[in-house]
């Protein structure tokens, strides 16, 4: 397979792929089609089964291998960097997509803050357990609680943010309320909603898709329309209020990200 | 029942409900974030209510002695045909943009949209060979084993179903299950009408 992706890393990384100019999807369409599966598995009844949640107060502890683990408030937390605008295309492994203007930080900044250890390679993360607040952990449709992980350097990757909010409001429940995770460049599950926990890790920590299903989902999920889906075709997307569209490879932010898959075969790392 | 003439027309009206709602939420833009996937969504799920329905007459015949059902069960089918072939015309429309090699290439590659295919093939030659005419051109016994094909429609359809999402949410698994019930009751039927045919000559109780 021949994938062109840059193969250095570009020396004005900083601003670039922040703000797409495509249109934005609708904030009614982004708050009421969200595959959160803690609240229900269908995308449509989320937004109603998320309305009461409370997230707040909230904490987030931050340690593994690190020289200063916390445990953050929420406000803390968000006051660590200012919130950014960050307009970014969501592509969702099924096959649809968005264009979300969230306002958060890049993760870096708060990685940063702890100070990682040489030895920590990855970041993993994990969603609140809390079957009370979200009803559907009390079913089996997935092991509990919800987790995710990133490469280190795909972590500190400018794009790749702790989101508080969209269209500058409060990030709505069913959207990951309070600070989820947003990496553009893969698919949406990599985006891990409500987090309570991120640690630093030496060894590749697991991450529940691709322990539900190994053949299906890898890793990296990384965007990329040259390998499907063993079921579906991963070519074209459904762009959410606009219609089927091709599906850039990393979602079209190969400019940005390539240069951390260099030399990588990205079939078998899928 | 004497003339089923008005039970069929307001089965007729009813059936068409589910497309007049569809059209209904189309029309003042009712459908959600994504209209395509919920009418593919509302054709898929009807046209497998139809085809349980259609499995359903004979067993709540042979179980209950009602043997008017049956009148109903033609119009059973066709629903369940005519949902599948909007369906397939909903995919083939807003889904594949009107690209035949397209649909043809995605069939073949991907095994969800195969069966879903097949369930909808298998029908076509029952929804033709469903008039009078055609069951007296056939022979009763001819068109009656043609019909079998609806159980093979039956669970290509559930797979169809089964095969789509992420995760097996619990609408495929009941449809699932209706179709495996359905089955299996005609299995043991089977089983009996063997048993009972078996019999007969050796019936030295029938004195």
């Amino acid at each position: 397979m021949d994938i062109a992706v840059a193969t250095t890393r570009p020396a004005t990384q900083s601003a670039a792929g922040f703000v797409t100019d495509e249109p934005r999807t609708d904030f009614q369409d982004i708050t009421h089609y969200n595959n959160f599966y803690e609240f229900s598995l269908d995308k449509e009844s989320v937004a109603e089964m998320a309305a009461r949640f409370i997230s707040r107060p909230w904490q987030v502890s931050v340690g593994g291998l690190c020289r200063k683990p916390a445990t953050f408030d929420l406000d803390d937390l968000l006051r660590i960097a200012p919130a950014e605008e960050r307009v970014y295309r969501m592509r969702c492994v099924e096959a649809w997509s968005m264009v979300i203007p969230w306002d958060g930080f890049s993760l870096s900044k708060l990685l940063d803050r702890v100070q990682p250890l040489s030895d920590a390679r990855y970041v993993a993360f994990q969603t609140l357990l809390d079957p009370k607040r979200l009803p559907n952990q009390n079913g089996g449709d997935l092991p509990w609680p919800y987790v995710e992980g990133l490469r280190m350097d795909e972590a500190m990757h400018p794009l790749t943010i702790l989101a508080s909010g969209i269209y500058g409001k409060q990030l709505p429940a069913q959207d990951g309320a309070p600070v989820r995770l947003v990496t553009p460049w893969k698919y949406g599950f990599k985006g891990i909603k409500s987090i309570v926990k991120i640690e630093l890790r030496s060894q590749q920590p697991p991450t529940t898709w691709n322990a539900v299903a190994p053949n299906e989902y890898g890793f990296y999920a990384n965007v990329n329309p040259q390998v499907d889906h063993p079921r579906w075709s991963q070519a074209a997307e459904r762009r959410i209020g606009v219609g089927i569209r091709p599906t850039l490879m990393f979602n079209g932010y190969a400019d940005e990200v390539g240069w951390m898959y260099a030399g990588m075969d990205l079939r078998a790392n899928f | 029942m004497k003339d089923p003439g008005f039970a069929k027309f307001v089965l007729l009206v009813n059936g068409a409900v589910p497309l007049a709602m569809l059209g209904w939420d189309a029309y003042w833009k009712e459908l959600g974030a994504n209209p395509v996937n919920s009418s593919l969504h509302v054709t898929g799920t009807t046209a497998l209510v139809f085809i349980v329905l259609t499995l359903m007459v004979t067993p709540a015949r042979k179980l209950t002695g009602w043997n008017w059902l049956s009148h109903f069960r033609r119009m059973l089918g066709l629903y369940a045909f005519f949902y599948g072939v909007a369906h397939l015309s909903i995919y083939f429309a807003f889904d594949q943009s009107f690209s035949l090699p397209a649909v043809v290439r995605d069939t073949l590659e991907h095994r969800y949209i195969f069966f879903g295919m097949a369930a909808l093939l298998l029908m076509a030659p029952l929804a033709a060979t469903s008039t009078n005419g055609m069951i007296k051109r056939l022979g009763a016994a001819k068109w009656k084993r043609l019909h079998r094909l609806v159980y093979l429609s039956a669970v290509a359809a559930v797979v169809h179903y089964l095969l789509i999402g992420k995760l097996v949410g619990p609408k495929p698994k009941a449809f699932a299950a209706a179709v495996a019930i359905l089955l299996a009751y005609r299995v043991a039927a089977g089983r009996f009408a063997g048993i009972r045919k078996a019999r007969l000559p050796t019936g030295s109780s029938a004195a």
